[in-house]
């Protein structure tokens, strides 16, 4: 009993030092990566109209947060995902289930999916620009033909991979195809909904700021955008920076709603 | 007695792309209220088709199949457990009741009393991933009876279990099915399975599969399935279908 404990102990000891040794150089990794940085510049090795730097940045960010600027941009920006990401998810729900419900209009139509799916949306902008006009209507547009595509082809996968074997034993019951639906395809599929929601936020996210780059007032992909075209380096990779929080914020959330769909 | 079941030159013919087989052939028996018929012949050969037909899975090419009451109704056991892991043990129970439109509290109260009576009281509100394959079986059996249907169907019941878990789960099995006095027909390609259980062994050709014989199983001190293996006709009428089958590799 003594020796697995002290073996006990060992491995316990051994554990607690290989996690402190990944959180040291995880920390290690940005801090050196920002004083090499700031001393670069510091020291005029690197031209900070060029690459800024981390002392520049933080003052910029500090400026944006006195003038209350920065937070109607990310506002616009989190505003723009959010409502993207839910009329991306509500209709790739209600077209998924369609085309599950009527497999011959699946067959009908998988060549068109294939192709909106593989085709770089960003090469319509223009069009949308000019169908939907140069306002947050065009981000949202551009926003959901980015996700909701993806969303409608995983979801009704999902759905299709459903367990043969649980409709066939609802089928000998003489289950109704509603019955088959709501008691066997949707419970089955709830980690295919909570996947579909992680990729689903970080689609609309790069729709939103691939819209806001293109034609915005407002948002950080306008502030990354406005911050290039006067060449102020600072602000460029300020809002970089606090749209990866962001992005970081959002996707932290999902996975919140992701352990309590699975904990259930 | 009059059948409860009676099938008349069954046929099923499967059609695709490259042509159609004809996996079940003028197939004709019945069923006496309360027997137990087993359905054995070589693998591949059309058993399961005719479960599936029988239960509505799958539509017949030609044939009568007369129930003797109207709206006879069946339960069909599959071969893999399938009870949905989100579900408890008992809601996997009631799914056939649901589905229904029967669940009530007298229902549920009756599926509990078979839950209780069959040795799994302690799992009730357990999650099937905490079951053994044995007991997920005997659940997947419960879940079928819940439904009080007339005739059992059962499509290799057993297949998907080591050995000793076969053999104590077939008594378990057959005592259930004797003391809630159902009707079976069950499937296997396990003879010894089929001569321990039944009360009649049809057996098919290869495919197109017809019926090649038809054995009454009369065993001295029949009792339960394990011990019927011991009863001195056992080997003989293994023996005797195991020519039937006409096994080559």
């Amino acid at each position: 009993m003594s020796i697995y404990n002290s073996e006990h102990e060992k491995f316990l000891k051994k554990r607690k030092r290989d996690k402190r040794i990944i959180c040291f150089f995880q920390i290690a990794i940005i801090v050196v990566f920002l004083i090499g940085w700031e001393l670069l510049a510091r020291t005029k090795l690197i031209n900070t109209f060029l690459t800024s730097s981390p002392s520049n940045v933080i003052m910029t960010i500090i400026k944006l947060h006195s003038t209350h600027e920065l937070y109607n941009h990310i506002f616009v920006t989190v505003y723009e995902t959010f409502l993207s990401f839910s009329i991306a998810t509500i209709i790739g729900l209600v077209v998924a289930t369609i085309l599950w419900w009527f497999p011959k209009l699946a067959k009908i139509l998988d060549p068109y999916l294939t192709i909106i799916n593989s085709l770089p949306k960003v090469a319509l902008g223009p069009l949308i620009i000019i169908w939907v006009g140069a306002s947050i209507n065009s981000i949202i547009f551009m926003a959901l033909l980015i996700s909701t595509i993806i969303t409608i082809i995983n979801i009704y996968n999902g759905f299709m991979a459903t367990e043969s074997n649980f409709i066939t034993l609802l089928k000998s019951f003489k289950a109704l195809k509603r019955q088959i639906f709501f008691k066997a395809v949707v419970p089955s599929n709830r980690l295919t909904f909570v996947n579909c929601l992680k990729i689903n936020i970080s689609m609309s996210l790069i729709g939103v700021i691939m819209g806001e780059l293109l034609v915005s007032k407002q948002g950080l992909g306008y502030l990354i955008m406005y911050g290039s075209q006067v060449f102020n380096i600072d602000l460029v990779i300020s809002s970089v920076f606090i749209l990866g929080l962001v992005s970081y914020i959002m996707y932290y959330v999902i996975s919140l709603i992701e352990k309590k769909l699975i904990n259930k | 007695m009059l059948p409860i079941l009676k099938v008349d030159n069954l046929s099923k013919t499967y059609h695709d792309m490259d042509g159609s087989v004809t996996a079940v052939l003028d197939v004709s028996f019945e069923v006496k209220d309360k027997e137990f018929i087993s359905i054995v012949g070589p693998s591949g050969c059309g058993k399961s088709t005719i479960l599936s037909i029988l239960s509505n899975l799958e539509t017949k090419s030609s044939g009568k199949i007369t129930f003797s009451k109207e709206n006879c109704l069946l339960g069909y056991m599959l071969q893999k457990d399938s009870l949905f892991p989100w579900r408890t043990i008992l809601d996997n129970c009631l799914i056939g009741l649901e589905i229904n439109g029967k669940l009530n509290a007298k229902s549920k109260q009756r599926v509990i009393n078979l839950l209780n009576a069959y040795g799994l009281k302690d799992f009730i509100d357990k999650y099937p991933d905490s079951l053994s394959g044995g007991m997920r079986q005997r659940v997947a059996l419960i879940r079928t009876l819940a439904i009080d249907p007339d005739i059992l169907l059962l499509d290799e019941p057993f297949s998907a279990l080591d050995y000793q878990t076969r053999l104590a789960l077939s008594d378990d099995v057959y005592k259930i099915i004797k003391q809630e006095g159902k009707t079976a027909i069950m499937v296997t390609h396990d003879l010894a399975e089929a001569i321990s259980l039944s009360d009649r062994i049809i057996v098919l050709t290869k495919r197109p599969s017809c019926v090649k014989k038809i054995y009454d199983i009369k065993l001295t001190d029949k009792s339960t399935p394990i011990h019927n293996r011991q009863c001195k006709e056992f080997s003989i009428y293994y023996d005797k279908i195991w020519r039937d089958l006409d096994v080559h590799l």
